[in-house]
């Protein structure tokens, strides 16, 4: 079922040593290696960002493949970028007819686009691939932390996220049962026009709804119990420590940024 | 007896090719006849649910062939939906996918989808509703104010509306008080006696299985390693315990009696069959 395949936000457990990073530093290296992927101007430039990339991907022993499937939704999206910026860059034009001009810069940039977006995603599947979504919300609370003094709820934001997070998996599977027990009482949904589609979508989003609510509700009674009352004085049963390792992974992916920003300062 | 539904050589694999990969179900052969009342018991993961989906084309098998009346129920898109509605399948806790206004529109809906006249459908609707002791005052309620039980009874009677020839339902009785679940497993026989149709229902309630089915069918990892009427199954007591599936608390009675060395039946799974087992060997040693 192609509900199933759905890899948004899944977790591969393993043991490298990309899986065993502290999620903070996984977390600053991605941030800074997206900067570094806009700040890049030149095929050199990309080259080693592919590079990286593909070394990060053969140590954390993530399939390939894997990170090809997390592509798949986008494609749509690829294609957008892609005609846009090779219709619409001025420059000296390459091909042209009837109100179109196809760019010799408009090609290159859209070819920057793609590798810049195909990479970008990339790296993120890599993340979330490679951390638990736990460890990631915790990171995130960390590395927030700061804003606490701005009175950001801080806390909250990432109790809600890894709620969030926690239940993509369940409700998919409560999907896939919906539409197996609608389907089973003949309900077709995947075939008609697009109004027929959205009306044969009801049979599927009411009981969503109702037992999106009903765990709600149960979640909320459960936490009420253990007396959760939010995050002042809460403490944690994994605290978060950095490594020398981690640390040098961080300082590795801020040093690849800050190159890459000045070559491409240097238009390179 | 012709069987009216079988798998060859089943399997089904799910999450291919992730390392989530899993086999729940390894070349099964299973076939059920029309009008036969079939049980299918396991314990919680040992591949029932997977299989009883394979029966009306909800799962696509990895490899294998499902047989609907002689023919592969996925030759084509339209043969596929043609068996949706001949093969009526109840899923466990069904009352999680109500959602129409009224009850009544809720049990029409199986008979809407399969294009059915107004009349027809509104006749279903009533019968279904008779079958599984419905109110008639009920069907304009929402489903929603029902209570847990009553949801259940309008959830199966959507299926059975489409007046399926096999009717598979997967724990009906689950989570229902005692007196429920009779009701239910009731209605249940009383369409099977009246339609002359095909049942099957999976369970791990040994008693219940073994007070309504004619045949039980043990799934344990994926594979069948028993079947037959239930006085042979649980001929296999020792073999059920340790697949973590109990027997009639009968069948143990006797078991702990014949390795006593008291001569009677390993077979006896009611209390009626208890007793006459035990009359009989009282016969024989000439004490009656």
């Amino acid at each position: 079922m192609a509900l199933r395949d759905i890899t948004l936000g899944q977790f591969f457990p393993g043991t490298s040593p990309i899986h065993s990073l502290d999620p903070r530093a996984k977390l600053v290296a991605m941030v800074c290696y997206i900067v570094a992927l806009f700040l890049g101007q030149w095929f050199v430039t990309y080259a080693i960002l592919l590079l990286v990339l593909a070394v990060v991907v053969a140590v954390s022993t993530v399939k390939p493949k894997a990170l090809v499937r997390g592509l798949k939704p986008v494609v749509f999206i690829l294609v957008f970028t892609a005609v846009l910026n090779m219709f619409y860059t001025p420059g000296e034009p390459l091909v042209s007819f009837w109100i179109f001009n196809i760019t010799k810069e408009g090609i290159l940039h859209a070819f920057f686009m793609v590798v810049r977006i195909v990479m970008l995603i990339s790296c993120t599947f890599l993340l979330t691939y490679t951390t638990s979504p736990l460890a990631l919300t915790d990171a995130l609370e960390s590395l927030m932390g700061p804003l606490k003094k701005l009175r950001v709820p801080v806390h909250e934001l990432s109790m809600m996220m890894s709620i969030a997070l926690r239940f993509i998996p369940t409700l998919i599977e409560e999907t896939d049962k919906i539409m197996s027990a609608q389907r089973a009482r003949g309900a077709d949904l995947d075939s008609g026009g697009l109004i027929q589609r959205a009306k044969a979508l009801i049979p599927l989003l009411v009981p969503l709804f109702i037992s999106a609510f009903r765990r709600a509700d149960e979640l909320a009674t459960a936490m009420e119990c253990r007396c959760y009352h939010g995050g002042e004085g809460r403490t944690r049963m994994k605290q978060l420590h950095y490594r020398p390792g981690d640390v040098l992974f961080m300082l590795g992916a801020s040093a690849l940024a800050v190159s890459i920003g000045v070559l491409g300062h240097f238009g390179l | 007896m012709a069987a009216i539904i079988e798998t060859r050589q089943l399997t089904h694999c799910y999450s291919q090719g992730t390392p989530f990969e899993h086999t729940a179900l390894h070349a099964v052969d299973f076939s059920a006849g029309a009008g036969e009342y079939v049980a299918v018991i396991g314990r919680t993961g040992s591949g029932k649910s997977t299989l009883i989906q394979h029966l009306n084309g909800l799962l696509k098998p990895t490899s294998g062939q499902v047989l609907f009346d002689g023919a592969d129920i996925w030759e084509s898109k339209e043969r596929t939906r043609q068996v949706r509605c001949q093969v009526g399948l109840v899923f466990q806790y069904p009352e999680y996918q109500l959602f129409e206004e009224t009850v009544y529109q809720d049990i029409a809906f199986g008979p809407k989808n399969m294009g059915l006249e107004p009349e027809e459908v509104d006749r279903r609707v009533k019968q279904s509703a008779r079958f599984v002791g419905l109110e008639p005052g009920v069907l304009d309620k929402s489903p929603f104010d029902l209570s847990g039980g009553q949801k259940r009874r309008v959830a199966i009677a959507g299926v059975i509306a489409m007046e399926p020839s096999v009717l598979v339902l997967d724990e009906p009785t689950a989570g229902l008080d005692p007196s429920g679940s009779a009701q239910i497993l009731e209605n249940i026989r009383t369409y099977h006696d009246e339609k002359g149709a095909c049942v099957i229902l999976v369970s791990h309630s040994m008693e219940e299985v073994a007070r309504e089915a004619q045949r039980l069918v043990v799934i344990h990892k994926g594979s069948i390693p028993f079947s037959g009427p239930p006085g042979d199954v649980f001929a296999h007591g020792d073999e059920l315990e340790a697949m973590g599936l109990g027997v009639p608390a009968m069948t143990r009675v006797f078991a702990r009696l014949r390795s006593m060395g008291v001569d009677v039946p390993a077979s006896v799974y009611t209390i009626p069959q208890a007793r006459d087992a035990v009359l009989t060997a009282l016969h024989r040693k000439g004490a009656v």
